[in-house]
């Protein structure tokens, strides 16, 4: 049996903004997550609550999943795509809790923003399992693009044994998710996420 | 080929609410489908939209609820089996031709969808719940948890309306209707000769609701309804947990997975009740249940109609019973699993500390916003230049240009439903003499904002301003701007009568024209000089007048 069987229940939030692609990676999470066998619940947004604005989403699996959403405190990983966002996503967090974190902040318009110091010294009040990652800034140097930093987190975070899923069963999860002419890159920001 | 068209049953693949609600008409053989987008209901119309063709299902975007459903009664009248889906707020649309639906009861077995959204995640207007419906119309109405159920409940549903000839109601909310699982599939039903096989045969006794005839028709829904709830007591849909204690739980939807979530993390064995329909309630049931406990805990979200009903059912049974409902659960904004886990443990007296973490430092709030590239910027870029924002009121409505009362933009204010920015600026001109600019939306033009736009010309929305014309104030009258951005992009650009992928698009300024409005122009913001030129215009027009601001939305080109 795989090692990741044994677990009974893993809890992991999404931080970001409308258009960053919250969306697909919570599909392809879930997919993998089935390859393995495992019970999934996931809860995501749409509308309104899209466009450009905040945006959580949830996703669950185990042994048996009833709620698609997780209680505060009972994140096991919170994946930010943005710093502001990820520090909003801090009451799903427990001293225990990994952060992966995209370093990378979208402006809030007409007010003061945070700054990445801001952000990062009061996350590690938090839990000191801060990880953070210029997966924008890496996926714009190595593929000219930084749409697939996303991609790039949570492949990272399979292959560091952060999201108890096989690498493999990602892989995979991207080319049954991701559509044939975006397919390529996404394979390519996977293969760089594993050095 | 599409997943969700997938033919080997018991695989399971991974289902969002709305689409497990898709499979579970497939399976159940659905032959005509009506829709209006309104999230969180919208993915069931952009996935049959998809799939109609290969499915063999007819399917359209209606321009309205009501329409959408006057088209499925009329396609269940002629016997087809129909399936209609819209957001809470079309359910009032809808209502008016709902009701009378009920009376006569269906011919075609009919499923209705209508999806809340407590918190408004993107709901402007009102946190309805839609429970209230299902009295005011006595439809059958069933609540899933899950997407599982989403689909199973839908099958039950077609199964409840072709034994009882009625139609019957699905309410969903937003982390249901947007929730993912695996969903295990079964058959779908052979989809051979699905179209056109309708039949209208004559039977005014049955289909014309006219006194005397339709209070007899009440006594048969009455009848119907009390043969349900018997139907109700026997369902696998409303089911209790085999656990002894003298406290118990009642709860139904999403709570339910929040109940379950939080006796797992409070380490507690409760009974539990987890009703699948809401209307008629299994009553029998509910009394069984509660006949010998102390207190009982009702775990719902938005108004405590649940609660009501057990308390009355406690007077019968157990008068001494304690219901507590929403003195834990809040009656505002959705459940959470933090809340029921919460107000389980003060249920119960047993100390639960929350582990959850806050800092005192808070990121700025980020709204929602248009686009970058939208066309809609280059609209509130105009008005901005072309008047003083101060003087004029600017009338809101649903759509991407509800972003208006966000900041930067602030050009809001009012807003209600849909189409109602045009008849709120007649009766503001008829009031006062401000002048008002009323947005509206190309797919709420057809949705609701012409019979308003008629009343502007037909009531002259000018006349209190004409009275008055010695005061020298100049006349005001609306200025509507009909912002055509040739999509419904809010919900998931689905096509509009207007939209060009509809063929032969319904030209917007003929109808406008057709309505007797003098004033009117099809301008693109782009030329940013001649819109702020008419707009300075048509504002000092002494009659209702119209721009439509006309550009795709950024993401079509995308």
């Amino acid at each position: 049996m795989h090692p990741t069987k044994k677990i009974d229940q893993f809890n992991m939030v999404i931080v970001g903004t409308g258009g960053q692609g919250l969306i697909t990676l919570l599909q392809i999470i879930a997919e993998a997550a089935l390859f393995e066998g495992f019970d999934i619940k996931t809860s995501e947004l749409h509308g309104l609550s899209q466009r450009g604005g905040s945006v959580e989403v949830h996703i669950k699996f185990g042994k048996k999943i009833y709620s698609p959403l997780i209680p505060q405190g009972r994140a096991d990983l919170v994946l930010g795509l943005e710093m502001h966002e990820t520090l909003r996503a801090v009451n799903f967090a427990n001293p225990k809790t990994l952060f992966l974190i995209n370093k990378y902040i979208i402006p809030i318009p007409m007010v003061k923003n945070l700054t990445e110091k801001e952000v990062s010294d009061n996350l590690k009040k938090i839990s000191k399992n801060i990880d953070l990652i210029p997966a924008s800034e890496i996926c714009k140097e190595k593929l000219g693009t930084d749409v697939v930093s996303g991609i790039y987190l949570i492949s990272f975070a399979v292959f560091k044994g952060l999201i108890p899923i096989k690498p493999s069963s990602v892989e995979k999860a991207i080319k049954k998710i991701i559509p044939a002419k975006y397919l390529e890159l996404n394979l390519k920001t996977f293969n760089l996420a594993k050095s | 080929m599409e997943e969700i068209l997938s033919k080997k049953s018991r695989e399971k693949i991974i289902l969002l609410g709305n689409e497990a609600i898709v499979r579970g008409a497939l399976e159940s053989g659905v032959q005509f489908v009506s829709t209006y987008p309104g999230t969180p209901s919208s993915e069931i119309g952009n996935t049959f939209f998809r799939i109609a063709p290969k499915a063999n299902v007819y399917f359209e975007f209606s321009t309205n609820e009501k329409v959408a459903l006057e088209a499925a009664i009329g396609a269940s009248f002629s016997g087809l089996k129909c399936l209609m889906a819209m957001k809470n707020f079309g359910t009032n649309v809808a209502l008016e031709p709902l009701l009378p639906f009920v009376y006569t009861g269906s011919k075609g077995p009919t499923v209705i969808i209508s999806a809340d959204d407590p918190s408004c995640h993107s709901s402007a207007q009102s946190e309805e719940n839609t429970r209230a419906i299902s009295y005011l119309a006595h439809i059958p109405t069933l609540e899933p948890a899950d997407p599982q159920e989403c689909k199973d409940f839908v099958k039950l549903a077609f199964q409840i309306s072709e034994k009882f000839k009625i139609p019957v109601m699905i309410r969903t909310t937003t982390r249901v209707a947007h929730q993912k699982m695996p969903v295990e599939l079964g058959k779908i039903k052979n989809n051979d000769l699905r179209i056109k096989k309708g039949k209208f045969v004559k039977d005014p006794r049955k289909f014309v609701t006219l006194p005397p005839r339709v209070m007899e028709m009440k006594e048969e829904l009455l009848e119907k309804v009390e043969k349900i709830g018997n139907f109700a007591e026997k369902s696998y849909i409303n089911r209790q947990s085999s656990k002894k204690s003298n406290y118990g739980i009642i709860t139904s939807g999403i709570s339910y997975l929040y109940v379950m979530e939080a006796l797992k993390e409070l380490n507690l064995d409760l009974p539990v009740l987890k009703l699948g329909f809401f209307y008629p309630l299994p009553e029998e049931k509910i009394k069984h249940f509660i006949k010998k406990a102390k207190k009982i805990l009702i775990v719902e979200e938005l108004e405590p109609f649940l609660e009501k009903e057990v308390k009355i059912l406690a007077k019968e049974v157990n008068c001494k019973l304690e219901v507590v409902g929403k003195k834990l659960i809040p009656e505002v904004n959705e459940l959470t699993p933090g809340i029921v886990i919460s107000a389980i443990a003060k249920f119960t007296n047993k100390k639960y500390k929350i582990s959850s973490t806050s800092l005192k430092i808070k990121p700025p709030k980020r709204f929602p916003q248009l686009c970058p590239g939208c066309p809609y910027w280059l609209v509130v870029s105009a008005i901005k230049k072309a008047v003083d924002i101060k003087k004029v009121i600017f009338g809101g409505e649903i759509g991407c240009y509800m972003l208006f009362g966000n900041p930067p933009v602030n050009l809001q204010d009012y807003l209600s439903c849909m189409g109602s920015s045009v008849g709120i600026a007649h009766g503001i001109t008829k009031s006062t003499r401000k002048k008002v600019i009323a947005f509206v939306g190309d797919s709420s033009f057809f949705h609701s904002g012409i019979p308003p736009l008629i009343n502007t010309v037909f009531n002259k929305s000018n006349a209190q301003a004409k009275r008055r014309a010695r005061d020298k104030q100049s006349s005001a009258s609306p200025l509507i701007i009909i912002l055509n951005n040739e999509t419904t992009a809010m919900t998931g650009h689905q096509p509009h009568p207007g939209a060009p992928a509809t063929p032969n698009g319904i030209n917007i300024e003929n109808i406008v024209k057709g309505c007797g409005v003098k004033y009117v122009k099809t301008l693109d913001p782009v030329n940013q000089k001649e819109f702020i030129q008419t707009i300075k215009e048509f504002l000092e027009k002494p009659e209702v007048s119209v721009i439509i601001s006309k550009r795709p939305c950024i993401q079509l080109k995308k």
